[in-house]
């Protein structure tokens, strides 16, 4: 069951990071990424990774689940590794190990690594302690100011919403239609990828037309509803700044502020 | 083809720390040639049990024999023999007027044809096809026709030949008449009775219309939580009225009446189809 | 002042035949009827009969082709009334999986209060009313992905009715729901109408469902061609064949009883008042 999937991989728990409002844990994503750039060397990367253990313990989801999002592009940083060690512009003075391989190379591809790996973990933090739904608010209320260039944000954020909110209505259905299918002996897992392709017209027909058909019944039901668009709308929740969100900007002040330091140093 | 389940288990996400008990324990037999009855809530395990039967779901504990198939878990299937189960097993789906894709219906009904009989040519395809219409009761005028133009009525008709086009020994149908008009109803349950005379030799229906079950079936198996609670004939599911309140199912509007007129001291002993309750009840009325 | 009135009233689809003339293919046509505020109407018909369309003319989702639509008086032709008209008459559809815009079941109430600028603080007690009255308090935080047929139903009811309609239209809202979702949505629909005299038009298939309504109306043809209370809807039942519909299971088998020489009264509806006469008769015996 497809639809049993809870989207995106929210870890649900009720820990500091959680509560923390969405718009700050953005914004403070941003500034972490920024961290991590302006690491020079691997001292102030040291002083990231501190940070990075912090936050993890602030948000009580298991290591094992925050690794996954590294074990996802795994070959990709494996990848980016071996090219930088091999495509390293020797210097004068490098120790070199075997053919191309020198000392250098090897470190300047390991701090890159380090880089990304940090990025992604520290990345993945944020969806896995912030629903989807909350994800749309902060970054609905973050994109406000927009609204004053006619960019409409509101209609956005309710795009968004709800595609979230037909995802697993979806996934259920194409799960079903697959069945239904493989009943009448249609063969996804055999033959070359065009024959492949084509096997899912079968499911991608009826997939598209039955989302034609919710959207036109959404539509309907929208419009009952008394949707008249986005102007002189109210909003139920609102997003409420606390102390935890002073604390946690402290902390990333703290690291740019480390890093900075360690850079220098 | 006979289907014999035992103990079967199921698990979604088996292997995740909240992974969900959809069957336990599920032991029941369907006899070949019995128009069959499968009942029971939403989510008590009925789709995922039929789902089996087609090997849609691969068996992860327990033992499942379909004719001559064992698709028990730990036994190998080929491929092969896994299409040659499907095409003598159909399934129909809640809703099947939601899986055509084809642009005319003449297609939509060929494809499972095609799938399973990859050397046919034209011929027996168009034979093949135009049969499983007929005995949908659709003319071959529809069959150049895109089959959304048709009916809701229509859809699910075709729907119904595109499956049954690869000559199924079972044909399972998941709430084949929800959504339709009372005459829709009646008309696609006495299709069915045809096919199951003709042309099918079992049928299972999964059914939420205890009415239904009580006029169409021979056999009825009740589901709940996962698990086979009660097997029979509706004469013996039905008299159980009490039982099946505790699980919180309906009965028959028969077996409610029965079960009031017993509570009043007069035995009605009918199988609980309309007809033979009201003629036992004219028995009783004209004896005394 | 009548809660929903049509006068005289036709709709009907365009469409190209081969010889590209355009035809007009009527759905409705001369549909004159009123509903008194706080009515239980169940509206029956085969499908293809028109009841659909006849629901979405109510709250001017469709606009009608020829009379007039009006609701507590608003004509539904005027755009500018369109706004007043669905505040007051709420709608839930027969999908239960296309009507919810939020993924949580709270924030989807407050969709409706939020489109008519209801103030923040009060819509929080709207949700709480409406969750109340649809006996859906547990399931405020829920993901409505995860909820059963009849709980998204009853979220849709709770949607609707958070602006305080006075008019619940349900479209067909119970065919794709079991027997336990159905039991479930028709009791908070009947509960809305008995204690809130919510005006409630109900599209069904089912007789049974009908059998405790008000009044029922048979469309057939783009036509009304019964219309009365159960009793005097179910005693034609010829016409009602003729439509393409059926009596009530109980009233089926009461009937097939008097024709088997079973003396009963001739308007049973319900197993209940069938279970009691039969007792009556078997017993005097």
């Amino acid at each position: 069951m497809l639809g049993d999937v809870t989207f995106g991989q929210y870890y649900n728990a009720r820990s500091f990071l959680h509560k923390t409002d969405p718009r700050t844990k953005i914004l403070l994503l941003i500034a972490y990424i920024v961290a991590v750039f302006i690491a020079q060397n691997f001292l102030s990367l040291a002083a990231v990774l501190v940070f990075l253990i912090v936050a993890i313990i602030f948000s009580s989801v298991p290591l094992g689940s925050v690794l996954r999002s590294v074990k996802a592009i795994f070959f990709l940083i494996l990848f980016m590794f071996v090219l930088n060690v091999l495509f390293h512009v020797k210097k004068e003075g490098e120790t070199v190990y075997f053919w191309v391989v020198t000392k250098e190379g090897l470190i300047s591809a390991s701090f890159l690594s380090a880089r990304l790996i940090l990025l992604v973990t520290g990345s993945s933090l944020l969806t896995l302690t912030t629903t989807p739904v909350s994800l749309t608010d902060g970054i609905e209320s973050l994109l406000k100011p927009l609204n004053l260039v006619k960019f409409p944000v509101h209609d956005l954020a309710l795009v968004m919403s709800i595609a979230l909110r037909f995802i697993p209505t979806l996934a259920n259905e194409t799960d079903r239609i697959i069945s239904a299918q493989k009943a009448r002996g249609a063969d996804f897992e055999s033959g070359n990828i065009f024959s492949r392709i084509k096997a899912l017209v079968p499911v991608l027909i009826p997939l598209i037309i039955s989302a034609l058909r919710r959207a036109d019944e959404l539509g309907d039901a929208m419009d009952a509803r008394c949707y008249t668009g986005s102007k002189n709308r109210t909003k139920y929740k609102k997003l409420t700044f606390t102390f935890r969100d002073i604390v946690a900007t402290l902390f990333v002040a703290a690291l740019i502020t480390g890093v900075v330091f360690l850079n220098i140093y | 083809m006979r289907v014999v389940a035992e103990k079967l288990n199921f698990y979604y996400d088996k292997k995740s720390k909240n992974k969900v008990r959809a069957l336990s324990d599920v032991t029941l037999t369907i006899p070949e040639g019995s128009f069959f009855g499968i009942i029971g809530h939403t989510g008590s395990g009925k789709s995922t049990f039929i789902q089996h039967i087609d090997a849609l779901i691969p068996v992860q504990e327990g033992k499942l024999v379909v004719g001559d198939y064992d698709l028990s878990r730990g036994k190998k299937t080929d491929k092969k023999k896994l299409k040659e189960l499907r095409s003598r097993t159909g399934i129909v789906f809640q809703y099947p007027e939601y899986q055509l894709f084809a642009e005319t219906v003449f297609q939509d009904v060929a494809f499972g044809y095609k799938n399973f009989n990859k050397e046919a040519n034209d011929e027996q395809v168009k034979t093949a096809v135009y049969g499983a219409l007929a005995l949908v009761g659709l003319g071959e005028e529809l069959a150049n026709k895109s089959p959304f133009e048709l009916s809701g009525g229509q859809k699910r008709r075709v729907a119904i030949a595109g499956v049954i086009v690869s000559k199924p020994e079972i044909l399972i149908l998941d709430e084949p008449v929800a959504g339709l008009d009372p005459v829709g109803k009646r008309e696609l349950m006495s299709l069915l009775h045809a096919l199951h005379e003709h042309y099918v030799k079992t049928i299972v229906i999964v059914s939420h219309d205890m009415d239904e079950v009580a006029e169409n079936c021979t056999d009825v198996a009740v589901f709940s939580e996962g698990k086979v609670v009660m097997t029979g004939t509706p004469r013996e599911i039905f008299s159980r009225a009490d039982e099946l309140a505790a699980l919180r199912l309906d009965v028959p509007v028969t077996a409610k009446l029965t079960a009031a007129l017993k509570r009043a001291g007069v035995d009605v002993n009918s199988d609980f189809t309309t007809d033979d309750f009201v003629s036992k009840v004219a028995e009783i009325y004209k004896k005394a | 002042m009548y809660a929903i009135e049509f006068q005289n009233v036709g709709f009907y689809y365009s469409s190209t035949d081969e010889n590209d003339v355009r035809r007009k293919n009527y759905v409705l046509e001369g549909l004159d009827f009123a509903v008194e505020k706080g009515a239980f109407v169940a509206l029956l018909g085969r499908n293809g009969s028109g009841k659909s369309t006849l629901a979405r003319l109510v709250n001017g989702l469709l606009k009608p082709a020829a009379g007039k639509v009006s609701v507590f008086g608003l004509d539904t032709a005027d755009k500018n009334n369109l706004f007043e008209i669905r505040k007051k008459a709420g709608m839930i559809f027969q999908n239960p999986d296309n009507q919810q815009i939020a993924s949580i079941v709270e924030d989807d109430i407050a969709f409706g209060p939020e489109n008519i600028a209801m103030p923040r603080e009060k819509i929080a007690a709207a949700i709480d009313a409406a969750l109340k009255a649809t006996d859906m308090e547990k399931f405020r935080k829920s993901e409505v992905a995860k909820l059963s047929g009849g709980q998204k139903q009853r979220v849709a009811i709770a949607g609707a009715i958070a602006i305080e309609p006075e008019i619940l239209i349900m479209d067909e809202s119970t065919s794709m729901l079991d027997p336990k979702g159905r039991r479930e949505v028709m009791e908070v629909a009947r509960t809305l109408n008995k204690e809130k005299g919510m005006t409630v038009i109900d599209i069904t298939h089912y007789m049974d469902e009908a059998a405790e309504a008000d009044y029922v109306y048979v469309l057939d043809g783009g036509t009304i061609r019964l219309k009365g209370t159960p009793k005097e809807v179910f005693d034609k039942k010829e016409v009602l064949r003729a439509c393409g519909l059926e009596l009530p299971r109980a009233a089926l088998i009461a009937e097939k009883l008097r024709r088997a020489g079973v003396p009963l009264s001739p308007d049973i509806l319900d197993t209940e008042k069938l279970a009691e006469e039969l007792c009556e008769s078997l017993r005097k015996n």
